[in-house]
């Protein structure tokens, strides 16, 4: 039960640690059973053979020496079993981010960013738990409960019996009752969950609530929904909870019964009071593990949850592509000479989904060397979609793109991208100072050229403006710049990274009117000599384009310049015009 | 939520939870230091709140002693009856200790679930209590004392506080309320042997309940800290490698990003290494006490069985006694970091409670407003800023709306264009200057009579996670089934909706998302038509959406209008030929003002604007 193999695996690497916690949770329960008889031996030597305090001295000293190694034992045990945590944690981690990279922002898009997130770093702790304690409980809860029988037979075979039938019992009860409760808390859990986002709903909407004058009625409802899921969750629970009350009962019951039974035989003498003491004193320690086993499934059941997720992701297949190739720096020269005769696409085809949502069907493109390329179309034409495939985020179906003959999948990813500068419609920021996100694009810059890019792109002086002005920590967790701002530190990354191919995807579309125009001549200094590839929403981008490329649904539809394409009486002069009212 | 966490029966069902992930495993790793200054007044005030439960905590409470002195009373008997069947007597000596086995040993479980079964009422209780007490609080100062905490993440952390103060009762007053109990009893039972040994144990469970645990708070705050720390790099590092893969990829950053993890992965290790050492350095140490205080007890006991001061019998079932009393100090170090989380809850819940509500409601009646033309709308000198700190967001706006007119205020980004609606709706206080609705200055209306007179359809309208119906009757709950049909048909939103599988009874889910844009604002348009306010405010009504769409809902718009006064607000400059006037606001100040054609004829920043906008081409 709750047994991932594929977690087991993963577990494989810290084996050692594993089963260090394993085999010193085993020694300390032995040095327990060693304890119960020093203990059982004073008792009844004390009490029947009318020991002397300093007669039991030797014993009192061994049963102190025994707590002391014992504690060293669970001690180490327990550190281990950190370690072991760790490293599978970190491994995990490593993987997963390793993997995340690999599968590129196609794979990572849109609604699912938060859950990813979440599976990323809340998911990868939950599995602590799994490994720390469930794992080696696992093997514990069968392990000590075997140790105890191992002396408790030889003594009195017949409580050895009582606790060899009973011990099964545990698991058995667990999973039996534990089937059935397992499903009402999920239904409970199902229900906080549903009360819990009903009350965030609320909270987010406190504004409308107040504009619509029924904000101080939802005291009342939220009074009314908590009390009615009380009511229910209760009588789920109420259920719920036998199960811990037959497993509490098995142990105690059991307990009992070994008590009474080994009390009877003493009584016409069949049993030694010592030994009858030292089984008295294990039979509960014969069921703690058993049950500690059942605290501990909670740990195992989020973990298992978790991995399951995480393995999900880890096994989303990559799209061949060759990136992992070792980068042939050989290939770096030609590769700039390559894209000076231009990027070919021919019949490209792409669909995402696997397949179910074609976003290219056929794509025929050229994009001349140190000309400017628009991409014009409706959205859902597959503009992005060339950009993404240009960028070798994507590889396309069928079809080829090459380079001044070169097929781009034979070159490198990584060494392919370093000769593009790509400036999104949303960039992301790093959550890093600003300086630091500057220093992405060229990792060797030194302040002054970051400051150059940064004023060439009109960032300069909205940066200077931040509290520790380059220093200033940004990104999700820091302070937030403007969609307009972050746009601007794009560009001035693209400044900085000075590529050969540069791709605009709608550069511009968060500014003011202000910038906008001041931030054109800068575009149109960085533009000149380089390649481009430019998805522009705005007329005034378009029309000083070299060539004007009209995409519909995943295919050109008409290419040109402005002034032909104005004379076609096509999509582009339809477009055009819809916008001059 | 995201992750399916279930769990099994055995645990507490506050242990799990929830996918904003705040509830982190019973481990020590969540230390998270709470200062100590002002963390007693937090503490009390956080009892207040449980203070109405307290006869369900009393129960819940005895209920917890009752299973640990059964099962202490299970032990001890069972000792009893060894040693005394060692002396052999009659059977008849020993009949009452085996009913009484038997009775423990069946009485444990019975408490235990008895136990459970009122301590969750009891949480359920609060959580409710929580709920109710922190919305009250909240309702008057929302959106102006809440503009810091617009982003989901930070609601759902609160939503998530909420839940760990739920637990205030089982996992940080229950347990030390039951071992101060079962100590209690302790002290009598081994009083009644022997003075000393009751003080023996009591020590020793003092160590282990109380000094062992902070002790290890102490030793592990550094630790705790450093952790803290780590991990929110780590998952800022994560969320960028999720969200920010893209620029990553295409800086060529893939393996310096994959560095970092591992690097930071690294450090993180460390630390919880060096935590677990402090871990397990307390759960060797409270094993040991334990040993400790039975060698003890044995060591003060022996010597009075010699002289025969103490009956022979007494010490099996001394032995026992102590051993199974520890029960009751074992989850003290949990409860004091539950203590610690439940000290950061609270103060951060405090600190959203405790802030001033931004605007006082005024006490005046409502004037009726003149249902033909909607009443009329006046702005003097209005001059506003936000915080002391900030430039002002209005200086010295000026207009006059006459009822039933139409005034448009368009403007950059920041402008001051939403900093006029907010004061109009009175969610915040302005300072200098006058705001009159139908002649009466807006301070003397009650708060929410004028927000009554007032429809807003806004950029960021909140659809509930709801019916159709259930989100368009927010508007006005006594509408009938065809005051709904005739708004949802005016905002073109009728046919739509019988189109979806269950009709008006079809769930919108979270925020609407299953709604397109386009859908979403026709239900917000409908929902102000139900509403049926003669002012309407059109805060950004459009800018979420394509301009087809935009178009279509422009037209639905114009309809809404029809005998009302009408202020919109926009950077999208669409429609505006049809407004009385249009205000272009620029750095809180009118730039220009005038018709749409007399502010195209003057070239200036409106029509910058206008046509960089129709240069737009999808």
């Amino acid at each position: 039960m709750n047994l991932d193999k594929r977690l087991l695996r993963q577990a494989e690497a810290a084996r050692f640690d594993l089963l260090l916690t394993v085999g010193l949770g085993l020694l300390a329960g032995v040095m327990l059973v060693l304890q119960a008889l020093c203990l059982s031996r004073i008792v009844s030597s004390v009490f029947l053979g009318r020991a002397t305090l300093s007669g039991v001295m030797p014993l009192l000293v061994t049963l102190l020496g025994l707590a002391l190694v014992r504690a060293g034992l669970s001690w180490g045990s327990e550190a281990a079993a950190h370690r072991a945590a760790g490293q599978v944690k970190s491994q995990l981690r490593e993987r997963l981010s390793a993997h995340l990279l690999a599968l590129g922002p196609a794979y990572a898009r849109g609604e699912r960013t938060g859950e990813l997130t979440n599976t990323a770093t809340e998911g990868i702790e939950a599995l602590d738990a799994y490994v720390r304690q469930y794992l080696p409980q696992l093997a514990l809860a069968a392990l000590i409960p075997a140790a105890i029988l191992v002396f408790v037979f030889p003594l009195d075979p017949l409580s050895g019996v009582i606790l060899l039938i009973t011990a099964p019992l545990i698991p058995f009860f667990m999973s039996l009752i534990g089937n059935l409760a397992d499903a009402l808390t999920r239904k409970q859990w199902t229900l906080l969950s549903r009360m819990s986002a009903h009350f965030l709903d609320v909270l987010q909407g406190l504004t409308t609530l107040k504009l619509l004058g029924r904000s101080r009625d939802q005291v009342d409802v939220i009074a009314r929904t908590s009390d009615s899921f009380r009511r229910v969750t209760m009588g789920v629970l109420r259920v719920a909870f036998l199960s811990a009350l037959v497993l509490e009962m098995l142990a105690t019951i059991s307990t009992a019964v070994v008590a009474v039974q080994i009390g009877l035989r003493l009584l016409y003498g069949y049993l030694d009071f010592e030994q009858a003491f030292f089984v008295l004193l294990l039979a509960p320690e014969f069921y703690l593990p058993l049950r500690m086993l059942g605290t501990r499934f909670h740990a195992g059941m989020s973990g298992v949850a978790a991995a399951q997720r995480i393995f999900e992701v880890l096994e989303t297949p990559v799209k061949p592509a060759p990136q992992a190739r070792e980068v042939d720096a050989a290939l770096r020269a030609p590769l700039r000479r390559a894209l000076q005769d231009g990027v070919v696409f021919t019949d490209v085809h792409y669909a995402y989904e696997d397949g179910r949502r074609p976003a290219l069907a056929g794509l025929n493109l050229q994009l001349q060397p140190g000309l400017r390329t628009a991409l014009v179309g409706p959205s859902g034409a597959g503009k992005s979609t060339v950009a993404h495939l240009l960028l070798r985020f994507l590889e396309p179906d069928q079809g080829s793109i090459t380079a001044g003959g070169i097929p781009l999948d034979q070159v490198p990813a990584a060494e392919w991208r370093a000769q593009i500068a790509w400036v999104p419609q949303n960039p992301y920021l790093f959550h890093t100072t600003v300086l630091e996100n500057l220093r992405l694009a060229r990792p060797e810059a030194s302040r002054d050229q970051i400051v150059r890019a940064s004023q060439q792109a009109h960032a300069h002086s909205f940066i200077q403006e931040l509290p520790q002005g380059y220093d200033t920590v940004i990104g999700e967790r820091g302070g937030r710049l403007s969609g307009g701002e972050a746009q601007r530190v794009a560009l001035a990354r693209a400044f900085l990274k000075d590529a050969p191919m540069l791709i605009l995807d709608e550069a511009t579309a968060n500014l003011d009117p202000q910038h906008e125009s001041l931030i054109q001549e800068s575009i149109e200094r960085l533009l000149r000599g380089r390649t481009a590839l430019i998805i522009a929403h705005r007329l005034g981008t378009v029309t000083t384009a070299d060539q004007i490329v009209v995409m519909r649904a995943g295919r050109v539809a008409e290419s040109g310049t402005h002034a032909s394409l104005m004379r076609q009486n096509g999509v582009y002069q339809q477009l055009v015009m819809a916008y001059q009212w | 939520m995201a992750m399916q966490r279930p769990h099994h029966p055995m645990e507490r069902i506050g242990a799990v939870r929830n996918s904003t992930g705040h509830r982190l495993g019973p481990s020590v790793e969540v230390v998270r230091p709470a200062d100590s200054a002002g963390g007693l007044a937090v503490f009390l005030r956080l009892l207040r709140l449980a203070a109405p439960f307290w006869r369900g905590i009393a129960l819940a409470t005895i209920a917890g002693f009752a299973t640990v002195a059964s099962s202490v009373g299970l032990m001890t008997t069972s000792a009893y009856i060894i040693a005394k069947a060692a002396l052999r007597p009659s059977i008849a000596e020993l009949q009452v200790a085996i009913v009484g086995v038997r009775f423990f040993g069946i009485a444990r479980g019975l408490f235990r679930y008895l136990e459970r079964n009122l301590s969750h009422d009891v949480n359920f209780r609060l959580l409710a209590r929580l709920r109710v007490w922190f919305y009250r609080a909240l309702e008057p100062l929302a959106p102006a004392r809440l503009m810091q905490y617009r982003s989901g993440d930070l609601l759902s952390r609160i939503v998530a506080d909420i839940e760990t103060l739920e637990d205030l009762y089982v996992r940080v007053l229950a347990p030390p309320l039951v071992a101060v109990l079962v100590g209690g009893s302790m002290w009598f039972f081994m009083g009644a042997l022997a003075p000393a040994l009751a003080i023996t144990l009591l020590v020793a469970l003092a160590l282990t309940g109380v000094a062992l645990p902070i002790l290890a708070r102490r030793m592990g705050r550094p630790a705790g800290q450093g952790m803290v720390r780590v991990r929110s790099e780590l998952t800022a590092a994560m969320v960028d490698g999720v969200q920010g893969v893209a620029d990553l990829l295409a800086f060529g950053y893939g393996s310096r990003h994959q560095e970092r993890i591992k690097e930071l992965g690294r450090q993180l290790a460390g630390l919880q290494q060096r935590m677990g050492w402090i871990t397990g350095l307390q759960g060797a140490l409270s094993g040991l006490l334990m040993n400790l205080a039975t060698i003890a007890v044995l060591v003060v006991a022996i010597p009075g069985v010699r002289s025969a001061e103490l009956d022979g019998i007494v010490l099996a079932v001394l032995v026992l006694a102590v051993i199974s009393s520890f029960e009751a100090v074992l989850p003290l170090p949990a409860a004091f970091q539950h203590l610690d989380s439940s000290l950061t809850a609270g103060r951060r819940l405090f600190e959203i409670v405790d802030a001033e509500p931004a605007v006082r409601s005024g006490r005046g009646p409502v004037a009726v407003p003149d249902r033909d033309s909607g009443p009329s709308l006046r702005v003097q000198n209005l001059t506003f800023r936000y915080t002391q700190e900030q430039p002002l967001a209005l200086a010295g706006l000026d207009f006059a709306l006459a009822a039933g007119g139409r005034l448009a205020v368009v403007g950059p980004t920041g402008a001051g264009k939403s900093t006029l609606v907010n004061l109009l709706l009175r969610f915040w206080d302005y300072e200098q200057g006058r705001v009159e609705v139908d002649g009466r200055e807006i301070r003397d209306y009650c708060e929410e009579e004028l927000r009554s007179i007032i429809g807003v359809v806004s950029q960021h309208t909140h659809l509930f996670n709801a019916t159709v119906r259930e989100n368009l009757l927010m508007a006005r709950p006594e509408a009938g089934e065809e005051d709904i049909m005739r708004a949802a048909e005016q905002a073109r939103l009728h046919q739509f909706v019988l189109s979806l599988p269950e009709g008006y009874d079809t769930w919108v889910g979270e925020q609407g998302l299953r709604l397109s844009a386009g859908e979403r604002q026709r239900l917000a348009i409908a929902r102000t038509m139900i509403k049926d306010a003669p002012i309407l405010v059109l805060d950004e009504a459009t800018a979420n959406l394509d301009a087809v769409t935009e178009q279509e809902v422009m037209q639905e718009l114009l309809a809404l209008m029809h005998g009302r006064t009408t202020l919109i607000v926009t950077h999208r400059l669409v429609g505006l030929e049809a407004v009385d006037e249009i205000l272009v606001l620029r750095a809180g100040r009118v730039a220009e003002r005038g018709r749409h054609h007399e502010l195209m004829q003057l070239r200036g920043l409106y029509c910058q604007m206008w046509e960089l906008q129709s240069q737009a081409l999808s």
